[in-house]
């Protein structure tokens, strides 16, 4: 089947098979391998990307069901070399061990703070919960969260 | 993993999707957001010849006063009824509740008539409605029907729909009453291990989340509560009627232990 959808600000237009699921598409099809694939189960979020602005687990979604949307990569976030608000943040409080979630945990920050601009601690770590860091980082990933709330005010 | 083959048709409304449940029977299965659908697929657990798309269908996407009840249209997403206004007034429980459900990524795509009619009773929304006494509206090739929560779910995983009956609609009683649902889990976005709600509108209605084949009433502690006995031994029959699985989060035993600490909780937060 055909599927046009907008990845990255770029229109794309593919044929697919129905049972494509989006991070296979994004991944294999478009070629942007920065969305990983963890658990594969859409319990770990290391797939997440936005889909229309809010973050998805792209595991767990088909690429058909994403047809005529927009669609935001970790590759999207920020033009050229320059960074997003968030990767900064994760860039500056060394959010990240082994790095395998940290494409997911940005995009889920994005749209978390997109909905919860001035968030608590308790509302970040709430938000992230379908986010999991299995070096444990979650100490220095709540730092960055708030950081990069308060850069964005 | 990826699913196995099959036909993808993208309906436009409610009646497109009947018609192609009418044309397809039990061959097909419809899609609304796919939180419980795709991973079945995904595990060939499932494994459909046809898809029938209903998440394109935004006429059943809605929270509307309706007098006595809340209607909510059964393609609304979770994250739309935990941000409703008209849920805040006249529907609290709800709207908490499905803020509970998954993590944020979850609620972006899930949607209340999906989990519904998935009828997972480890599920947070099916015990809920039961507990609200919910109304669900179906609407198949030969008309609509209501059903209500206390006939819908049938097994495990099974509900008294149709495979040519698309839920359409949930119609909620209005309630501010004390509510709270305590939520048992090992992580934080995983499916209770055991769930209790306590809803008290007028009378007292206690649910159970993972305690069956079903969703559940704990009925003997209603019927002790009705008949005067205190939060504390009504709670202790939490387990009374029930048949909890076994699985790798825990034993029988220890589900009809959480149940009674569980309920227990949730009637004193109710009452508070």
């Amino acid at each position: 089947m055909q599927v046009e959808i907008t990845v990255n600000g770029q229109s794309q237009g593919h044929d697919v098979e129905p049972r494509t699921l989006l991070v296979q598409y994004l991944r294999e099809v478009v070629g942007l391998t920065g969305t990983k694939i963890g658990c594969d189960t859409s319990s770990c979020g290391a797939c997440t990307v936005l889909v229309d602005g809010e973050s998805v687990k792209s595991c767990t979604m088909l690429a058909a069901q994403a047809d005529g949307s927009d669609v935001t990569t970790i590759e999207g976030l920020a033009p050229d070399d320059s960074l997003h608000p968030v990767q900064a943040a994760f860039h500056e409080h060394h959010a990240l061990q082994c790095g395998f979630c940290t494409a997911g945990m940005v995009m889920a920050t994005v749209s978390l703070l997109d909905e919860i601009p001035d968030p608590t601690e308790r509302d970040v770590r709430l938000g992230l919960e379908g986010n999991l860091c299995r070096c444990t980082g979650y100490h220095n990933i709540v730092e960055a969260v708030l950081a990069a709330a308060e850069t964005s005010r | 993993m990826i699913p196995a083959p099959f036909d993808y048709v993208r309906a436009r409304s409610a009646e497109e999707a009947i018609a192609a449940l009418a044309e397809h029977g039990d061959e097909a299965k419809l899609l609304a957001g796919g939180m419980s659908l795709l991973p079945l697929m995904k595990l060939r657990l499932a494994t459909p010849a046809v898809l029938v798309d209903v998440g394109r269908v935004r006429d059943l996407s809605y929270v509307r006063d309706a007098g006595e009840h809340v209607d909510v249209g059964a393609l609304t997403r979770h994250r739309d009824l935990e941000t409703s206004d008209v849920l805040a007034e006249h529907c609290a429980p709800l709207r908490t509740v499905a803020g509970e459900v998954g993590d944020n990524q979850v609620r972006h795509r899930g949607t209340i008539g999906g989990s519904v009619a998935h009828g997972d009773p480890a599920s947070d929304l099916p015990a809920l409605l039961l507990a609200l006494d919910a109304v669900f509206v179906v609407r198949g090739p030969g008309g609509e029907r209501t059903v209500s929560a206390t006939e819908f779910f049938h097994g495990f995983l099974e509900t008294v729909l149709e495979p040519d009956e698309l839920l359409t609609e949930i119609r909620v009683p209005k309630t501010t009453g004390g509510f709270s649902y305590q939520k048992f889990q090992r992580r934080a976005q995983d499916w209770a291990i055991v769930g209790a709600m306590a809803v008290r509108n007028g009378a007292t209605r206690i649910a159970l989340v993972n305690m069956g084949g079903t969703p559940l009433r704990a009925v003997a502690v209603e019927e002790a509560l009705a008949g005067g006995a205190s939060v504390e031994e009504a709670a202790a029959q939490a387990a009374d009627g029930t048949e909890p699985p076994a699985d790798i989060n825990a034993t029988p035993e220890y589900r009809e232990h959480l149940a009674r600490v569980l309920v227990r909780r949730a009637l004193e937060v109710a009452s508070g």
